[in-house]
């Protein structure tokens, strides 16, 4: 038994519940290990709406844990070139940790150990690379004749952040913010290593049991989320930013 | 978990020596690495500098770096070991070889195609102008002024794709195939903290120096200092991706 695997509930039942043991479907069985196997999907209905929702939740919150360290970030990087070489450096020397030893790291007290929080922390600290450069250039591609504009209203240093040049760097914040879910819909997968990899846990289980349709369906789901994630953060650029479009 | 029984197992001749040892294991991961990412560049440096001189082929050679992101590193390596190219021993490569090597090729792919398409691409149409101008036909331009003035973007591409393979290669042994990542999923089953912590911090350690091999590369063939290029130190950078 792999640590990782020890906290029961649904993992436990996808184990016990080799192909073959099931009977009633003709695609995975003693003979049959299918890749499609429609019948799959209504036998694992529960597990792959408990793993689909871990692997929805994972994502949101470690892009939004992302974004919320890498905007003080992307702030502090537009003071000093020094300052904005050592957090984009920080941050592509920490992207470029292995997610399975990123994962594995996080069993050093104080960090959380075996739990989501160690992968939610993990998928943050990635998004950071993306997320704070596409902050910076998004921030720093506001024209001057604008802010001077704004200044001349009466805009203070904060109002003008808040009102006039983050609004503006959100078409490139919210570019950012697609590639970095994405890539964290795939990243998360590893998180079975922990016993927290939504889908990943679902294929993680699957390649132990040889189980074909398994390992299919939720390479598959983890695609079609990706992609959802994605359309959904075009939707809401279209959304809040309206004179974007066409 | 303390430290100091990490660096006891770090420090551990026993742990390095013999087949299932983290030399082993490290020659075989950096092994893997050298393989796929020679295969992927021979394979698609010449298709992508090919499109980029010819100016065609732009959707496909940007879209194959998003589409390398949707897709995660771990299903491909599950999909292809449990499909038609198995799990045999492969040499040097260990067990699941070939699959692991092919997963790494096509997850090596999209940074170098990309970058090397988009470094053909940003190449000053000025210049290819001028060079033109001076009698300059296809081969000799492409020799003499587009792959001197892409070769950085092509480094970067070769870097990230460095760095991404490394990544995908420790989660090989999730997939019960081979490298270093066999250290954390063995110190994981005998529940031994010590020992994942010390495989994951070799993995990582290895990675970054890696990347700042490759970094120190990318410096040494920009033919201007990095700085008086345009935008550089903040263009959004599309990363490989970790796998």
């Amino acid at each position: 038994m792999i640590l990782g695997q020890s906290r029961g509930g649904s993992h436990e039942a996808t184990l016990t519940a080799l192909p073959g043991i099931d009977t009633s479907s003709d695609c995975y069985n003693f003979v049959n290990n299918a890749w499609f196997c429609p019948a799959y999907l209504s036998d694992y209905r529960s597990e792959l709406l408990v793993e689909t929702w871990e692997h929805i939740w994972i994502t949101v919150v470690s892009v939004l844990l992302g974004a919320l360290m890498a905007y003080p970030l992307a702030l502090l990087a537009r003071r000093s070139p020094t300052v904005a070489a050592a957090v984009l450096g920080g941050s592509t020397i920490l992207y470029t940790i292995p997610s399975l030893a990123m994962f594995s790291l996080m069993l050093i007290p104080p960090l959380p150990g075996i739990s989501p929080w160690s992968v939610v922390i993990g998928l943050a600290l990635y998004t950071l690379t993306i997320l704070v450069r596409n902050m910076v250039a998004g921030l720093e591609a506001v024209p001057e004749e604008v802010r001077d504009a704004a200044r001349g209203l009466g805009y203070g240093r904060l109002k003008l952040l808040l009102r006039i040049e983050t609004p503006l760097a959100m078409p490139v914040i919210i570019a950012g913010l697609r590639v970095a879910t994405v890539s964290t819909v795939a990243l998360l997968t590893v998180g079975s290593i922990l016993g927290y990899g939504g889908l990943g846990n679902l294929i993680r289980l699957g390649v132990q049991n040889d189980f074909r349709a398994q390992v299919l369906t939720a390479s598959v789901l983890c695609v079609v989320l990706a992609v959802a994630c994605d359309l959904v953060l075009l939707g809401v650029q279209r959304l809040v930013l309206p004179w974007q479009r066409g | 978990m303390d430290f100091a029984a990490v660096w006891d197992y770090l420090s551990d001749g026993a742990n390095w020596s013999g087949s299932q040892g983290m030399g082993a294991y490290l020659v075989q991961q950096l092994l893997l690495t050298l393989t796929s990412v020679v295969a992927a560049a021979v394979v698609g440096l010449p298709v992508a500098c090919w499109l980029g001189h010819i100016g065609r082929g732009g959707a496909l050679a940007v879209n194959i770096s998003n589409v390398g992101r949707a897709v995660p590193t771990f299903a491909v390596l599950v999909l292809l070991s449990l499909g038609p190219l198995g799990v045999g021993e492969l040499g040097p490569y260990g067990r699941a070889g070939l699959a692991t090597l092919v997963s790494l090729l096509l997850f090596a792919l999209p940074p170098i195609v990309t970058n090397a398409y988009v470094g053909l691409r940003e190449v000053d149409r000025e210049i290819v102008d001028a060079a033109r101008g001076m009698g300059m036909r296809g081969g000799q331009l492409f020799r003499s002024v587009e792959l001197p003035l892409a070769l950085p973007l092509m480094v970067t591409g070769l870097r990230l794709a460095v760095v991404q393979v490394w990544a995908t290669a420790t989660i090989a042994a999730l997939v019960a195939g081979p490298g270093l990542g066999n250290v954390v999923t063995e110190g994981f089953a005998s529940s031994n903290t010590p020992q994942v912590i010390a495989g994951a911090l070799l993995i990582a350690a290895v990675a970054v120096v890696l990347e700042l091999a490759m970094a120190v590369v990318e410096k040494a063939v920009a033919p201007v200092p990095a700085d008086t290029r345009t935008g550089r130190a903040t263009r959004p950078e599309t990363p490989g991706g970790t796998g």
